[in-house]
């Protein structure tokens, strides 16, 4: 049995740019508390209201990603929304000291 | 080098004030998405897949230490603690807040840098040699007349809406070390008989999703007329760019639908109607910014070293970044350095903020406080005495940045791809690891010998793989990712565009495909003086495909 594709809606945060998903209570950095969509209604739902984010100026850039669920983790179908989850595979420069939180 | 004055200062100040402002009415929803991405981009500013990524120019590739220092300083204080060097001698941070980019641009400005048509339908930052001004076969500087066109450009209100991008490039030697001729515009400084420093213009180059080497329109263009004749191009394009496609809409789509002949004829009327006007070049007015790069008080120096020589006797490793990342002078008993940003298994092109303030502080130390960024995102220390080579040395080992592979197969340049970029379609960095894990034996490199591996993520070729003597592009095939082979690409004096070997690979095939590549010219060159892109102009394709596909 393939495993049934859900959708979250994401985006990216007007201020500082980092990857977001559309929870009932508003926008988390954490993929596994999206509202977690199963229908194109409830789609077209969360999309108005990313969309009212977008133009109220919250977030830019609003899509809806799909989805499948792997055991307790909640995972992007595309390898580009995998990346943009879990950040850049490249190793290195990439996690030095960090001197900020993302 | 050369320092603002009071006009540079004054405008860079005022854009860092606009977009202070700009940012702020777009956090307090005074202007939409749609007004202020226009506003963003013309400030440097994009939105990739994690974050904003901010894009600095760094004019022709020249910066002080106390630049670096600064770019150091803004990656530990607004980035992640590093930088990225690019394929057009720029900087990009991938991790700033916007909300912290007014300061950023504020940082900049005090040691005069900008963001300013980093990105956007303008004339973008000019690039050039990155051995300007010290190469043993060069000619003239390029970069006083880089300046002279950054300061055209910066601005102009007529170029401000071209139909796309616009890339210049200006070298000053015959050995084509900056991608000439796969620019919008490309000048090469040369001398006429007589002696007068002049121009042989090449136009309508470019890599993206239709490469094309540019044509020469000009044999020698007199020094005066740069100004004159960049105009008549632009306004040529400007003109009849298609602005209805914007996969039709650079320069070297209008050269090759109208043809060469047509572009040069309406580019001469345009240029004789506006040369004697007041674009033409004084010549106190070149001398005055040429002075800026006037060469450092070097010490006079035998052309030998002993110090260099007993180093090279006594330490294998040095004598392979000798050979490697060492270049040869003008001046005697000085030599160019070249630091690798291309550790095995790194990221081409990153450095992090301690290695951008030890590069400042070697450059003070060892080479008048100046350093290069090269268009095959590494460093270079321009002006080394040879007696302090082995010292220098020794100082980028500490830091992790003396890797002694300057123009072989584990120097490979990458885009960002898609671990950064919002544009590609596969990974770019990651492959470039594995090949340079694949291919790293200091011994078999050297044996391979010279070697331009060039990876792009997309079709907008950042990664130069048209150039590449093996070139690696990144495609979606089917929600996977999947790799060309190109070979044969040049972006030196013998440009040429890779040509597609055959069928492409699988992320896991990719490495392997690559070094049997690598082992097939090695094991069919004439010898190890023929390079790869002689030996593939001399065998054609047929003994790598069947190297990678079997016989036919």
């Amino acid at each position: 049995m393939p495993k049934p594709v859900l959708r979250v809606v994401t985006a990216n945060r007007l201020a500082d740019g980092r990857v977001v998903f559309l929870a009932g209570a508003g926008w988390t950095r954490a993929i596994g508390a999206a509202s977690l969509l199963s229908d194109p209604q409830a789609e077209a739902a969360a999309l108005a209201r990313a969309e009212a984010d977008a133009a109220a100026d919250r977030v830019v850039d609003v899509y809806a990603v799909e989805v499948v669920r792997e055991a307790a983790e909640i995972v992007p179908v595309r390898l580009r929304e995998r990346i943009r989850l879990t950040g850049p595979t490249a190793g290195n420069s990439v996690a030095p000291s960090a001197p900020r939180a993302s | 080098m050369y320092r603002y004055d009071e006009f540079d200062r004054a405008f860079v100040a005022e854009r860092v004030a606009q977009f202070r402002d700009q940012v702020a009415r777009r956090l307090a929803g005074e202007i939409s998405e749609e007004q202020f991405k226009p506003l963003r981009l013309q400030n440097g500013v994009y939105l990739q897949l994690h974050s904003y990524m901010l894009r600095i120019a760094i004019p022709y590739g020249t910066l002080s230490s106390r630049q670096m220092r600064a770019l150091a300083g803004i990656g530990r204080r607004f980035d992640k603690g590093y930088g990225h060097f690019t394929t057009r001698q720029n900087l990009q941070y991938h991790w700033p807040a916007l909300v912290d980019v007014p300061d950023i641009l504020a940082a900049l400005a005090e040691v005069e840098m900008h963001c300013i048509q980093t990105s956007g339908n303008c004339i973008r930052n000019v690039t050039a040699d990155h051995f300007a001004g010290v190469a043993a076969d060069e000619i003239c500087d390029p970069r006083p007349y880089a300046e002279i066109l950054r300061q055209w450009s910066s601005l102009h209100p007529e170029f401000l809406f071209l139909p796309r991008k616009f890339k210049v490039a200006v070298t000053g030697a015959p050995s084509d070390r900056a991608a000439l001729r796969f620019h919008d515009i490309g000048y090469e400084v040369k001398r006429d008989a007589s002696g007068a420093l002049g121009f042989a213009v090449f136009v309508g180059g470019g890599m993206g999703r239709t490469p094309m080497i540019a044509r020469k329109l000009r044999d020698f263009l007199p020094e005066a007329d740069l100004l004159a004749y960049t105009e008549a191009i632009l306004r040529v394009y400007n003109l009849h760019g298609r602005r209805d496609n914007k996969y039709k809409a650079r320069l070297k789509i209008l050269v090759h639908e109208a043809g060469p002949e047509a572009i040069r004829e309406e580019i001469e009327a345009e240029f004789a109607a506006i040369r004697e006007g007041v674009l033409r070049l004084p010549d106190e007015e070149v001398r005055r910014i040429a002075a800026y790069f006037a060469p450092p008080a070097y010490a006079r120096r035998p052309a030998r070293s002993a110090a260099f020589e007993a180093a090279l006797a006594a330490d294998p490793a040095f004598a392979r970044w000798a050979k490697n990342n060492v270049a040869p002078h003008k001046v005697a008993g000085h030599a160019i350095a070249t630091i690798s940003l291309k550790p095995v298994g790194g990221v081409p092109g990153d450095a992090t903020a301690d290695q951008m303030e030890t590069v400042a502080d070697l450059a003070e130390r060892y080479s008048f406080g100046e350093i290069r960024v090269s268009h095959e995102q590494n460093l270079v220390l321009p002006h080394v005495a040879r007696d302090d080579l082995p010292a220098l040395h020794r100082a980028l080992a500490d830091a992790g940045l003396a890797t002694a592979n300057a123009g072989l197969a584990t120097d490979i340049v990458a885009c960002p791809g898609l671990d950064y970029c919002t544009l590609a379609n596969a990974r770019s960095i990651p492959i470039a690891q594995r090949i340079a894990g694949r291919l790293a034996d200091a011994a078999r490199q050297q044996a391979v010998g010279p070697l331009k591996i060039r990876i792009s993520g997309c079709i907008n070729a950042c990664g130069h793989h048209h150039a590449g003597h093996i070139g690696i592009l990144g495609v979606d095939r089917k929600g996977e990712e999947f790799y060309q082979i190109t070979l044969g690409g040049s972006g030196a004096e013998d440009a040429a565009i890779g040509e597609i070997v055959g069928r492409g690979f699988s992320g896991e095939e990719v490495v392997g495909a690559v070094e049997a590549i690598v082992d097939t010219y090695v094991a069919k060159r004439a010898g190890p003086s023929e390079s790869f892109l002689a030996a593939y102009r001399r065998l054609g394709p047929a003994p790598f495909k069947e190297a990678l596909y079997g016989a036919a």
